[in-house]
Parts: structure tokens; C-alpha cells; sequence
């Protein structure tokens, strides 16, 4: 059993963190990733930054321009993640946007994740259709995961095929949202997480955007397997940097 | 020697290429959707009904109306008579520049506020550089009294105040894009997490052939028209439909899509594409994107882009706000890798001389993206029974600073 899988298994509510790669400062990325382990957070998104992030709202922007300007690169990157192994064992999970995959080679991208011990990807640009079509072969070669996104607005036979594709969970953004838009979630999310959870999916559903502390990572796990904080995350180490880490995660739950 | 032009469909057919979209949204390698899941639900209506829509009586008869009784269509296809002597060629000029709001884009504009319409939506968005794509946009919402939001890049509004009040005073609220490096890459990115933001009232009108599909067919088809009425012009002019060149600045490239659009598979047409080199190719300040790009993603399509070696997107430069556009639209994009087009680069420079020149030898001001299209008649050298046309795509009004500040005038 995968790490994801095992991690999915266990008999908890699950909290993910993600954090822009080279953000605050070019080499915190593994002092980031220890911490999150030793106060308990269950799984990590780590972000690699795009000078163009559609999906993002300003947060996470700042975070991914402010990445880029200290130096970071996907070479870099994975230079930094070389070893972790050694020290992190949750499930690691790389999050970023197609075109920096696409230009240092999906294969080469996906061969460096599975040496590095990177469990899967999310690339929410990349469509179900060519990830099918072109690139489920390459991931399944690395063993790695591949996680797609569903929101309010998706169909019910979409979300089916979504289903069908996935082979670990399936990110479930909270609401019609750029990341870190959503303040609190009201009876529209409530229904929603509701209509998700009696679909009865194959794959456990893990929500992001929208989580900033423990009453809204409770609402999004009354259903849910887990939810994923970002951008409160990424306020939180712009503020009181790595040492606040702890402090943050206890809040939550 | 001449070659007969007249349309044989039976050769043409023989080694028939296509150059245009396909069904999964490609033009060869480029194009696509590659949008995040927020945006699926709102493309994907598009995609299903832009081409019954299309289709629809109705819908065309009050397009082809507008465009005609709104517009100012047809534009004259024009004879240049002191330019085409002056570079030994038989050089038309189509006179996109005459359109209401002084440019092609409103045909688009056009299109997509019927289209809008049509899908029941009662807010409309969109990303402008120069302004405008931005002031079509609010001229078609106050036509149709839909609200307005266009979004531009900080920089941009403060190099463009008249067309910035122009928006304003026709209605539309202009929200400055703060992100990345605030102009026209930003204000569509802005353009589109307004989207994600608003996904069930709203459309988002594209001012160019980019974006995911099928965006850059919707407006090609939209911009078509222009083809459409050389082929007509060109018959009464000259007995034959189809020119030995088409010329046309390439940005994102919707100007040229609708000039050369009934031309793609006609092998006996040139297609010339003109991008802008800024200060030079390779100075570091160009928007030559078919020989500084390589194939990415930007704004959700597959195509040739401006990026750094780690794949993130760069900033290009011309003096011309309209060809300032890291990427192209797919379709160019097409055209360049398989050989059908011919691209060629015009540096700041040169452009600005042609504009200049152009107005004293016609008494036309034209648009600094048009004028990199008229400067390639100075080294790019035609036969003299060639027949030429060049896409006026736009009017100078709207760049009078720059010239003034370029020629001290």
C-alpha cells in the first residue's frame, strides 16, 4: 500500500497543508516540511510556483511571486527534496500549474518525483481528457498519484468520471472560488459538501480552499475524509515564520 | 509567369492540408483547453453551443445587421495607389480601421455580446492592453445594456488615459490588474479569476484568437468577415477572389485569423505574418514570440510561448501595446511550425517609419500594430503584378502620443 492509501486508511480526519516551495525564504522548504510532520499534519501539498497562477487569489500569488524572485526553480526544487525521505514520511504531494511540468519533461518531471519519493501530483490545469490520452501511463510507470479537482459547478456525470480517473482522492474545492477568497462556509456549502457525500464515490473527497481554522476544518470534514489549508497557512508564515508553525496547527484541531 | 488563381477544388482538394481547428480544439500540436476544473462547466457550455448558435438564423441575420448598420461594414478594400508604386506590388489595403471604435475588434465584440445573449448571461468581463478590445467590449454592453467589467493592467492604464475614459464614459467599470507585472498577461489573468469568481451569470469576452478553446475558433469565425468581404472586393476589383498575399500583424493574432481565415487552405494564397521585434530580436525587448517561443500553456491553451527555460512566462516588449502578448493564438502557431505561414519581425523602428510613411503617402494614420505590417514592403520584395493585401486592422487616433513623442512632431 502506497503512502497516500495508508494514510487515507487510518481512521481519522485527515489535515493537508500546502505551502509555496522557496516561500518565505529559498531554503525553508525542509525546515517546513519537519515541522508540519512533528505537529502531526497528516499530508503536505508543496507548491512549486508559476509566474501565472490562474487559480490563485492574491495570497498565494505574493507567495509564488515572492518564491521566484528568491531563486526558486523546479531543478532547485527537487535538489532541495533530494533525502527527504530520511526525515519526512507523510504522504508528499507536488502542486503546481502544467507549463514548468510540461518544459522539464513530464517524464523527467515524474522519474525525479518517484527517486525523490514524492507520492503524487497536482497540476489543476492539466485536463482529465490529455491526462488520459497522454500522460496516465507515465504516472502509473513513476507510481504516482494523480489528483483532480471538483467544485460546486461540476456535473454529477463529470464527477463520475472523475471518480473513475482517480486513484487516491479527489480534491474538492469548496466553492466557486480563486484560493483564499472564501471567508466561512454558509447552508450553500453545507448542501454541497452534503450532495458530495451521498454520492457514495469510490475515492475519498479532500477539501481545499476556504479552511483557515478549526471551525471551518470541522465543516469541511463533517463529510469529507480531510481538508487542505493554503493561504491561511501562507499568511501565518509571512507573520511569524517557521516557529509558528506549531502554534498554527494546534488551533486547528 | 502567372499562375491561374481562380479556386480549383478539384487540385486543391488532392493535397489538401487543414489549417484550421479540429474537433478536439487543435490546430496541429496547439490549442486545447487546459483550464482548471472551476472553469470546465463555464467553457464547456460554450464549447457545446458555440457553433449551433452560430448556425441560427436569427443570430446571424442580427450579427451580419450590426455589423453592417453599427459598424460601418463592409470596410473598403482599398488601392493603394502612391504606396504599391512606390514598392512595385499591387497592394490593397482593408479597411478595418473605418470600423466603429476605429479597429476590428468590434467584430468580435459583436459576436460574443449575441453569443452572450443567447446563453442567458447578464455580466460580461474582459482583459484589455491597450484599450481597445476594452472599449469594444463597453460599447457592445452599452448597446446591449449589459454591465461591463475590463480589466487592465495598472501599467497600461496610465499609458492609455483617453481610452481608459472612453470605457468610462460608455458605462464599464475598469478594475486595474495589480498582479505580476500589471499589463495585458495580468489583466487576463485577472479577467479569468474574475471568472472562476463568477462562473453561472457571466461571460467573458476574449479580445483575441487565444485562450482556451473554443475561444480562439469562436473568434476567428467572428473575425471572418474580413476574408469573407476581400474575397467579394478583390472579384469586382481585380476577377479573381484570391490575392497572391495576405499581410496582417500578429499580437495574439485576431486580425490576421479573420484576414487570412478564407484563405487557409488555399495554397495559391501567401500568408504573411508580421510580429513585432521591439528593439531588435534578441535584445531582450521583443514580442517576436514564433522565434523567441517555445510550446507552453498560457491562458489556458497550447501554443507558442515566451517563457524562461524553468517554464515560467516572460514579459515581451513593443512600442505597439496591441502585439505585447507573450504567447500567440494557437492557430499562428499552426501555421508557423507547418511552413503555411510566413512570419516575419518588425523592430519599433521600422514601424514607426512606416506609419509616418503611410500617412503621407495615402493620407492614412495608422495604428502602430498596423504599421509594423506595412513595414515589411521595404525589404520583403514582391513581384510587380503581385496583388498584396494588407489588413488595416486599426486607425493611429488612438497612438498619436507615441507618434508625437517618436517623431517630435
Amino acid at each position: 500500500m502506497n503512502r497516500i492509501d495508508k494514510k487515507l486508511s487510518e481512521n481519522k480526519k485527515l489535515l493537508s497543508i500546502y505551502f509555496t516551495a522557496g516561500y518565505p525564504k529559498i531554503n525553508d522548504t525542509i525546515p517546513i516540511l519537519e515541522s508540519l510532520e512533528k505537529n502531526g499534519v497528516d499530508m503536505v501539498e508543496i507548491g512549486l510556483p508559476f509566474s501565472d497562477p490562474l487559480a490563485d487569489g492574491p495570497t498565494i500569488q505574493d507567495s509564488s511571486k515572492q518564491a521566484l524572485k528568491n531563486g526558486m526553480t523546479t531543478e532547485l526544487l527537487f535538489d532541495q527534496l533530494k533525502g527527504i525521505r530520511d526525515s519526512v514520511s507523510i504522504p508528499l504531494i507536488i502542486m503546481g500549474y502544467f507549463n514548468p511540468v510540461l518544459q522539464y519533461g513530464v517524464e523527467a518531471f515524474c522519474e525525479k518525483c518517484n527517486e525523490i519519493g514524492i507520492d503524487g501530483l497536482i497540476l489543476p490545469d492539466l485536463p482529465l481528457a490529455e491526462y488520459k490520452e497522454h500522460y496516465k501511463s507515465i504516472f502509473e510507470k513513476y507510481g504516482l498519484v494523480n489528483v483532480f479537482l471538483i467544485t460546486p459547478q461540476t456535473s454529477e456525470e463529470r464527477i463520475r468520471q472523475i471518480d473513475a480517473a482517480s486513484n487516491a482522492f479527489i480534491y474538492m474545492v469548496s466553492s466557486a472560488t480563486t484560493t483564499g477568497v472564501q471567508q466561512g462556509f454558509g447552508s450553500k456549502q453545507e448542501q454541497y459538501f452534503n450532495r458530495i457525500g451521498s454520492l457514495s464515490l469510490s475515492n475519498p473527497q479532500i477539501v481545499g480552499f476556504g479552511i483557515s481554522n478549526a471551525a471551518t476544518f470541522s465543516q469541511a470534514t463533517a463529510e469529507a475524509k480531510g481538508a487542505i489549508i493554503g493561504s491561511a497557512f501562507i499568511k501565518m508564515l509571512a507573520k511569524d515564520g517557521i516557529d509558528g508553525i506549531s502554534n498554527f496547527i494546534n488551533t486547528i484541531r | 509567369m502567372k499562375i491561374n488563381k481562380s479556386s480549383d477544388h478539384t487540385s486543391l482538394n488532392k493535397n489538401k492540408m487543414n489549417y484550421n481547428v479540429n474537433e478536439k480544439g487543435y490546430y496541429g500540436a496547439f490549442g486545447g483547453a487546459y483550464i482548471p476544473e472551476m472553469l470546465y462547466p463555464n467553457v464547456e457550455e460554450l464549447r457545446l453551443n458555440y457553433l449551433k448558435v452560430m448556425k441560427e438564423e436569427s443570430f446571424q441575420e442580427e450579427f451580419k445587421d450590426l455589423l453592417k448598420e453599427y459598424v460601418g461594414r463592409p470596410t473598403p478594400l482599398y488601392f493603394a495607389k502612391r504606396f504599391s508604386s512606390k514598392y512595385n506590388a499591387k497592394i490593397y489595403l482593408k479597411r478595418e480601421d473605418l470600423c466603429h471604435t476605429g479597429a476590428h475588434k468590434i467584430n468580435n465584440t459583436i459576436g460574443q455580446i449575441l453569443m452572450a445573449k443567447r446563453l442567458k448571461k447578464t455580466r460580461i468581463i474582459a482583459e484589455t492592453g491597450a484599450g481597445q478590445h476594452g472599449v469594444a467590449t463597453a460599447t457592445v454592453c452599452a448597446l446591449m445594456g449589459l454591465e461591463c467589467i475590463v480589466y487592465m493592467g495598472e501599467i497600461d492604464i496610465e499609458r492609455q488615459a483617453p481610452n481608459v475614459a472612453r470605457m468610462k464614459m460608455l458605462g464599464a467599470t475598469v478594475v486595474p490588474a495589480l498582479s505580476g507585472s500589471k499589463t495585458l498577461k495580468d489583466a487576463t489573468n485577472e479577467a479569468i479569476r474574475d471568472w472562476i469568481n463568477n462562473p453561472i451569470d457571466t461571460h467573458y469576452i476574449i479580445g483575441s484568437v487565444v485562450g482556451p478553446h473554443p475561444y480562439p475558433d469562436m473568434v476567428a469565425r467572428f473575425q471572418s468577415v474580413i476574408s469573407q468581404e476581400i474575397k467579394v472586393q478583390l472579384q469586382e476589383k481585380e476577377g479573381r477572389t484570391n490575392p497572391d498575399y495576405v499581410v496582417a500583424c500578429v499580437g495574439g493574432g485576431s486580425n490576421a485569423a479573420g484576414a487570412y481565415y478564407e484563405y487557409l487552405d488555399s495554397p495559391d494564397v501567401g500568408i504573411i505574418a508580421v510580429e513585432a521585434a521591439g528593439k531588435g530580436i534578441y535584445s531582450g525587448e521583443s514580442a517576436a514570440t514564433s522565434v523567441l517561443g517555445k510550446t507552453g500553456i498560457i491562458h489556458g491553451s497550447k501554443t507558442l510561448l515566451m517563457q524562461t527555460q524553468d517554464g515560467q512566462i516572460t514579459e515581451p516588449y513593443s512600442i505597439s501595446a496591441g502585439l505585447d502578448y507573450p504567447g500567440v493564438g494557437p492557430m499562428h502557431a499552426h501555421l508557423y511550425q507547418s511552413g503555411r505561414g510566413e512570419f516575419l519581425s518588425i523592430t519599433d523602428d521600422d514601424a514607426m517609419k512606416a506609419g509616418l510613411e503611410l500617412s503621407q503617402l495615402e493620407g492614412i494614420i495608422p495604428a502602430i500594430e498596423t504599421s509594423h505590417a506595412l513595414a515589411i514592403f521595404k525589404t520583403r520584395k514582391f513581384n510587380p503584378e503581385d496583388i498584396v493585401v494588407v489588413n488595416l486592422s486599426g486607425r493611429g487616433d488612438k497612438d498619436l502620443n507615441t507618434y508625437i513623442d517618436y517623431f517630435k512632431l
